[in-house]
């Protein structure tokens, strides 16, 4: 177990490396940032001091580690164009993502195996075709499309619950929470339901899927030979066989609802990283994208590892070869 | 006269389809008594399984029970509803499937399976049900109950998982056990164990068994009573040794003929000829346009010298601490021109392996292997391409051995586009032609392979091997997953095929009356080792190795009953 993990902790490392030097590459060559950084009215003084100041005198490697070497600290330099440390943006904005990737990961993955079991269980009923067609929309129909027809149908028409912001958010040591508020949490929902909508299709037309397929095997008519009941049998021998390769898909689509918080945010106007991300863009601000980059692909990696850790608790087969 | 345990009254099946009904069980009755071990013997589609399903009141959509009865201990079960049926499911019917390999579900331990069938069945506690598991583990001879307790079933081997499979059957002590061909998919040490197994709980426990198999042997060595089915309805019924040693139907007759002797050498396999599905094979034609093979320049065709192959058993870091496990140990043999060399042995005892290295499927880690004088294993790319256009192969699965989304004329037709034998133009036409040569219409080209039986798969299989006209043929188990009367024809193209077009075979088999059939000379192998050549007469009269003789001895003795 430990060699797999060991391994497994060295290839993450390596794709770091790797999305590092993408990262780093955005500085030299997205343009020379002494330029935006200064106005027209600057002196060769200026220029040189700041050059010596951001450390861009130094040759290229030597830049890469220590670029390498302060971003593994968190240090990713100062915004362009806020002026401040891109740590502190990032720190202030990352609770209003997190907390809106966490509640669409729970409702794409709890929804998502419940809808797939049953669909796979009553595959012949009504409510299984229904559901079925209707998973062809969730997975069909763009993000911001679902978003809007929300924000049109629940705010505008019926107004129950706000088109955009997180509304009242609390603050709890330097983590702002809006699940405490009454406004918070009615905020969350239509953004939580818009991220969360394709992956939980995605989720369940899977976990349908592998579920047929498990229900066939010779041990689950081996198990009804036994006597067992179809609860026993369907959410305790066939469940578990069905998880293990839904695991590795959940896994990959969480590390997805962080990144394509972009669009989401970008419709409800949510003051999380996304909206911080796109913002950056258009004003070329290079150390926030660098950042933004870096904690996204950390992200990816860790939620990875941890899966194929958790494969490794499922499956008693990989215990053994992975020894 | 004891009362039977379950009496099957004039049962049918039926199962709607777009053509009507079809019925794949009719008008079947029989009895078991306590303690009695019934084999219900026909081939695959006789109807053996389907009765054995309704039994347990486990038959699949849309199949029902159409009329008849089914009395246990003198209750009827087959109009309860759904929840009482399964009440009786487990506790007083058990149930042993054929594949040991994917009965057991593989992330649970062999003790939370045992566990939960006992504590549903039996309503006792943990502890208790825990207790009884255990002592149930020891029932069945699976050595060191407790530690075995908390493994999973892929630490079992084939053998133990069955044996792990009876005891999850006898959890409830049921009165009666449906076990639908328990040892078809193990070697002949591991069926006599687990047949003497099962033989021993009839008599002990006093609980009757319905032993379905297509297997003659199985049905001589293990049952008292015989029930013969054949299409769908009972042919004959009887006690064992008069239904074997005189039967009455003409079905069995033909049944019993097929099965292959392993003291007689015979010139071709005899087929079972009732209901007149003997195909026509025209071998000439094939041999009209096959290219004799060239003699090699030896008289040896393959020569094999010391080949060994070694499989990582525990990964590490350090190359040091990796621990081998040695699958092909040091072994040689030749194989002469026109030959037939026959490989026996356990599973596990590295046939396989010897036959992928001769094919280069798998590198050898020691050794050379010489086809026609040239070493293959120091071949060129250009030269191993060449020398595969020369060797085919023939596995054991004609149900995964065949890509289910290509059409079988793409399947024929690849060696042939591969090896650049043919213009495209022409292989259409030379599909067609192979095709013909075993037994296949031409309309089989269109279709998938699912739309074919095993025994019509495998033939699909002989004909992809035969498109390259290879001087040599490596068989790998290619009937075992065939009943007997399709074994017969199987068989009989091979040898055919052998004969007239003069290609050199090496034919693995674990089933010995068949090696004696089709080969000229035998290798034994046991736990990677080529212990004993011989001819194949010398080896059936008199072995050398103790090891050979205890094969031998394990042989189904059905041959024996029957004379």
């Amino acid at each position: 177990m430990l060699p797999f993990i060991l391994k497994r902790v060295f290839q993450s490392i390596l794709v770091l490396v790797i999305t590092g030097a993408i990262a780093f590459s955005m500085f030299t060559f997205v343009g020379d940032p002494i330029d935006n950084m200064l106005g027209q009215e600057r002196t060769m003084e200026d220029v040189e001091r700041l050059r010596a100041q951001l450390g861009l005198d130094k040759p290229i490697p030597v830049q890469y580690f220590k670029f390498l070497n302060e971003a593994a600290q968190g240090n990713f330099g100062v915004s362009y164009r806020q002026g401040r440390e891109v740590s502190e943006i990032i720190m202030e904005r990352a609770p209003a993502t997190l907390e809106l990737a966490a509640l669409s990961a729970i409702f794409a993955v709890v929804m998502g195996i419940a809808l797939g079991v049953f669909t796979a269980i009553r595959r012949d009923g009504f409510a299984a075709h229904f559901i079925m067609s209707a998973s062809l929309i969730g997975v069909s129909l763009p993000t911001f499309l679902i978003g809007i027809l929300l924000i049109y149908l629940f705010s505008v028409e019926l107004g129950w619950l706000p088109s955009f912001g997180r509304g009242e958010v609390v603050e709890i040591g330097g983590w702002t929470t809006g699940f405490l508020t009454e406004s918070g949490r009615k905020a969350l929902i239509l953004p939580a339901i818009t991220l969360g909508l394709y992956q939980m299709t995605l989720i369940m037309r899977l976990v349908r899927s592998e579920m047929l397929e498990v229900l066939r095997q010779d041990y689950i008519r081996f198990a009804r030979a036994r006597g067992l009941s179809e609860r026993v049998i369907n959410f305790r021998h066939a469940l578990k066989n069905t998880m293990v390769p839904v695991i590795t898909v959940i896994g990959l689509q969480l590390g997805a609802i962080i990144a394509f918080a972009i669009i989401t945010e970008t419709v409800f106007q949510w003051p999380g990283l996304g909206l911080l991300f796109i913002n950056a863009i258009q004003f070329v601000d290079i150390p926030v994208m660098a950042a933004y980059l870096m904690m996204i692909s950390v992200m990816f990696v860790v939620i990875n590892l941890l899966v194929d850790i958790l494969y490794a608790f499922i499956d008693p087969r990989l215990r053994v070869s992975a020894k | 006269m004891t009362e039977p345990v379950l009496s099957i009254r004039n049962l049918t099946v039926e199962i709607p389809t777009r053509r009507g009904l079809f019925k794949p069980v009719q008008n079947v009755s029989y009895d078991i008594y306590p303690g009695e071990i019934r084999g219900v013997v026909g081939e695959s589609g006789a109807g053996k399984s389907m009765t054995g399903n309704a039994v347990i009141g486990l038959l699949d959509d849309p199949a029902r029970v159409a009329s008849g009865e089914i009395w246990l201990k003198g209750r009827r079960i087959d109009n309860l509803s759904r929840e009482e049926k399964r009440a009786i499911r487990g506790r007083e019917i058990g149930m042993i499937f054929q594949d040991p390999l994917t009965s057991l579900n593989p992330l649970f331990t062999i003790g939370e399976q045992l566990v939960e069938t006992i504590q549903l069945h039996l309503k006792v506690s943990a502890t208790e049900a825990k207790e009884r598991a255990l002592a149930l583990l020891d029932r069945v001879s699976i050595p060191d109950p407790k530690t075995r307790f908390d493994q999973y079933p892929h630490q079992f081997s084939g053998g133990m998982r069955q044996r792990v499979v009876i005891a999850l059957a006898l959890c409830s002590e049921p009165s009666v056990i449906v076990a639908d061909e328990p040892t078809t998919a193990l070697d002949v040490s591991i069926q006599a164990q687990v047949l003497d197994l099962i033989k021993e709980l009839a008599s002990e426990t006093q609980v009757g068994v319905i032993l379905v198999t297509h297997d003659m042997g199985v049905i001589a060595d293990t049952t008292e009573q015989v029930t013969v089915m054949y299409s769908g309805e009972v042919v004959e019924n009887g006690p064992t040794d008069k239904v074997l040693s005189a039967p009455e139907h003409e079905y069995t007759k033909s049944l019993i003929s097929a099965v292959p002797r392993p003291q007689v050498k015979l010139h071709r396999f005899p087929q079972v000829s009732y209901g007149g599905r003997e195909t026509t094979f025209k071998i000439e034609d094939l041999a009209r346009n096959w290219h004799k093979p060239e003699p090699s320049k030896s008289g040896k065709l393959v020569e094999v010298n010391g080949i060994t192959k070694k499989f990582l058993e525990k990964s590490a870091i350090l190359p040091s601490r990796r621990t081998y496990f040695t699958a092909v140990d040091n072994v040689s043999f030749d194989i002469k021109d026109g030959e037939v060399f026959g490989l026996v042995g356990e599973s596990g005892s590295g046939k396989s392996t010897v036959a992928r290295m001769i094919g280069t499927l798998l590198p050898v880690d020691g050794g050379h292997v010489k086809f026609d004088g040239d070493d293959v294993t120091e071949m060129s790319a250009q030269g191993i391409a060449n020398y595969r256009k020369q060797i085919q192969m023939i596995f054991q699965d004609p149900f995964s051995s065949l890509n289910p989304r290509m059409k079988v004329e793409s399947i024929v037709a690849e060696p042939l586009l591969h090896h650049k034998i043919l213009p495209p133009d022409q292989i259409t036409g030379r599909v067609h032609e192979l095709l013909d040569r075993v037994g296949l219409t031409r309309a089989a080209a269109t279709k998938y392979p699912h739309e074919f039986s095993g025994g019509q798969r495998q033939r699909i299989s002989i004909a992809r091997a035969l498109a390259t006209q290879p001087r040599f043929l490596i068989c790998d188990e290619p009937t075992s997953a065939l009943d007997v009367s399709i074994q017969a024809q199987i068989l009989n193209i091979l040898k055919d095929l052998q004969e007239h077009l003069g290609l050199t075979m090496l034919f693995i088999s674990h089933d010995l009356p068949v090696v004696r059939q089709m080969c000229d000379r035998v290798g034994v192998m046991k736990q990677g080792q080529l212990i004993e050549v011989q001819d194949t007469e010398t080896l059936f009269a008199k072995p050398e190795q103790e090891y050979t003789a205890q094969l031998l001895d394990l042989m189904p003795r059905l041959a024996q009953l029957s004379g």
